[in-house]
């Protein structure tokens, strides 16, 4: 089969940025706009470098980095806890199944004021709020992977002589975990929308929303923009680093799904 | 279908289950360990939410978020559909088009309220903008899917029985991509409406469900952001169910695309 040499792939992905950065300096340099408000690119970059080189631009990605590890952590723990319960207990299931339908549909946002007015201003707020927010898709899709775990592969286990312990780890587990792998990813998605925006809300000292949000008192639209871009390479980051791997990994490995 | 006493099982162990929270709930209000504005007790929410309604201000406020909402989303339809289709249909735009999309998809459209602030100004132009670019990217990725996904046999088969390119389109694409649309339209709702509610936080325009909730953080009224807070979840589910419900049934499972899903 003919396979695209790879400087040609590159070229093809490249194209579309470069056209889009040319039309962007012929509007800047143009004088339409006030430069501060729609600043070349090269000063976009230069804002990159400088703050970069000035260790800001890392402390503020570090925080929000932190932020998202500690919410998604909690989403994680607490949602695929709640989730595998409530695919194998009725009870929990039927505690859990109704306060969780009705707390998913209110966007994740709308809490924050109340966050904020519980747990004051701040990093516990923000991470408090990522954490509940993200743990809905994450309970949502362990419940109903632990749910479409095969009955016959449950019997069969425990017609072999498997007690519990080994029936979760070795049969359930598994079974489940491309639908809790999916649910952790619709998590971390969920996570990372809105905790851009808490930070905005917060008020937390570091943090790539609070930059942004900050910038906008003095103008520093080229701030603003290098933030945005290290807010795209974060998410593309999570997207092709954190999940693909941990899904080659573990089901592709175990013959979940090919 | 779900059998009828399971059906009744559920709802009867779901109102058991909401009673007691609302009676946990309830019982920490009274008790007084925590102050009373910050956690009210739910008569006071009702009552809150009931005189809200009574005086107009909570329609008011939800006439605008919707109208934002639906601005927002029409336009990210208007654009989002036909890229789509010409992404999975023509090779040249989906090589222009799904590099940017990439891009840009992975930025919370949050990151841009800033930015469109100081160049839109406060206001309504923001929260439009902000819906648009959170509804876009579902609306489009899925279309594109959607048109590429549609069986290769049907277009060779309905080109065999002498179907012109516009009947191509009508008859073949659009229902054999229809699934995917509706599913990038459900997406696109839920995001937009997340959208909403953070833009009407962040760019403070007077009306608006996020902006009542936001504006009652100042004057400690846990109560109002309560009532609003049930407002946004129910319009938003209200949505979800009967809109998009409804949407699915007149198209696709009518023209045998999915099949309701079982019990």
């Amino acid at each position: 089969m003919y396979r695209e040499p790879r400087w040609r792939v590159i070229a093809r992905n490249a194209f579309p940025f470069v056209v889009v950065v040319a039309i962007w300096e012929v509007l800047a340099h143009a004088g339409i706009f006030p430069a501060r408000l729609f600043p070349p690119v090269e000063t976009v970059i230069a804002a990159f470098v400088r703050l970069t080189v000035a260790g800001i631009l890392p402390h503020h990605a570090l925080d929000t980095v932190l932020r998202l590890s500690g919410g998604f952590m909690l989403a994680a723990i607490a949602g695929v806890a709640v989730g595998i319960a409530m695919g194998r207990w009725r009870l929990a299931e039927d505690v859990f199944l109704p306060l969780v339908s009705i707390g998913a549909p209110i966007p994740g946002l709308a809490y924050a004021p109340l966050f904020l007015l519980w747990f004051g201003l701040g990093n516990l707020s923000a991470v408090l709020l990522v954490g509940f927010v993200s743990a809905f898709p994450v309970i949502f899709n362990t419940w109903t992977g632990v749910k479409a775990v095969k009955e016959i592969w449950v019997r069969s286990a425990q017609a072999m002589g498997a007690d519990n312990r080994r029936l979760f780890r070795h049969v359930i587990l598994p079974g489940a975990l491309p639908y809790i792998l999916t649910g952790l990813r619709l998590g971390l998605a969920q996570a990372w929308r809105i905790l851009v925006g808490v930070e905005m809300l917060a008020a937390v000292p570091w943090g790539l929303g609070w930059l942004i949000f900050g910038a906008r008192e003095f103008l520093n639209t080229d701030v603003m923009l290098a933030g945005i871009a290290v807010i795209a390479i974060i998410g593309l980051a999570l997207e092709k680093l954190a999940f693909q791997r941990i899904e080659n990994f573990t089901i592709i490995r175990w013959g979940m799904m090919t | 279908m779900t059998s009828s006493p399971e059906r009744w099982r559920m709802i009867g162990r779901a109102t058991v289950t909401l009673l007691t929270a609302a009676a946990l709930y309830e019982a920490m209000a009274q008790s007084g360990i925590f102050p009373a504005v910050l956690v009210p007790t739910l008569p006071k929410v009702a009552h809150t939410l009931l005189s809200l309604f009574s005086d107009g201000t909570m329609l008011r406020h939800a006439f605008y978020t919707l109208a934002r909402v639906i601005f927002g989303f029409a336009l990210a339809i208007a654009v989002g559909l036909p890229l789509g289709i010409l992404m999975g249909r023509i090779r040249a735009v989906e090589n222009f088009v799904l590099p940017l999309a990439s891009a840009l998809m992975p930025i919370p459209s949050l990151a841009w309220v800033p930015v469109f602030i100081l160049w839109f100004g406060l206001g309504d132009t923001v929260a439009i903008l902000i819906v648009f670019y959170a509804a876009m990217f579902p609306m489009l990725l899925n279309t594109w899917t959607g048109v590429r996904a549609v069986n290769p046999l049907w277009l060779r088969a309905a080109g065999a029985m002498g179907a012109d390119e516009n009947a191509l389109f009508w008859k073949v694409i659009i229902p054999g991509a229809s699934p995917f649309i509706i599913t990038g339209l459900r997406q696109a709702f839920q995001r937009s409406w997340i959208a909403v509610v953070g833009a009407e936080m962040l760019a403070a325009s007077d009306w608006g469900l996020g902006w009542i909730i936001f504006d009652a953080k100042e004057f400690l009224n846990a109560d109002v952001m309560m009532a609003s807070l049930a407002v946004i979840g129910g319009i938003g589910y209200a949505f979800e169910r009967l809109v998009f419900g409804s949407l699915e049934r007149v198209t696709v499972l009518r023209w045998g695309m999915v099949r309701a899903a079982k019990s």
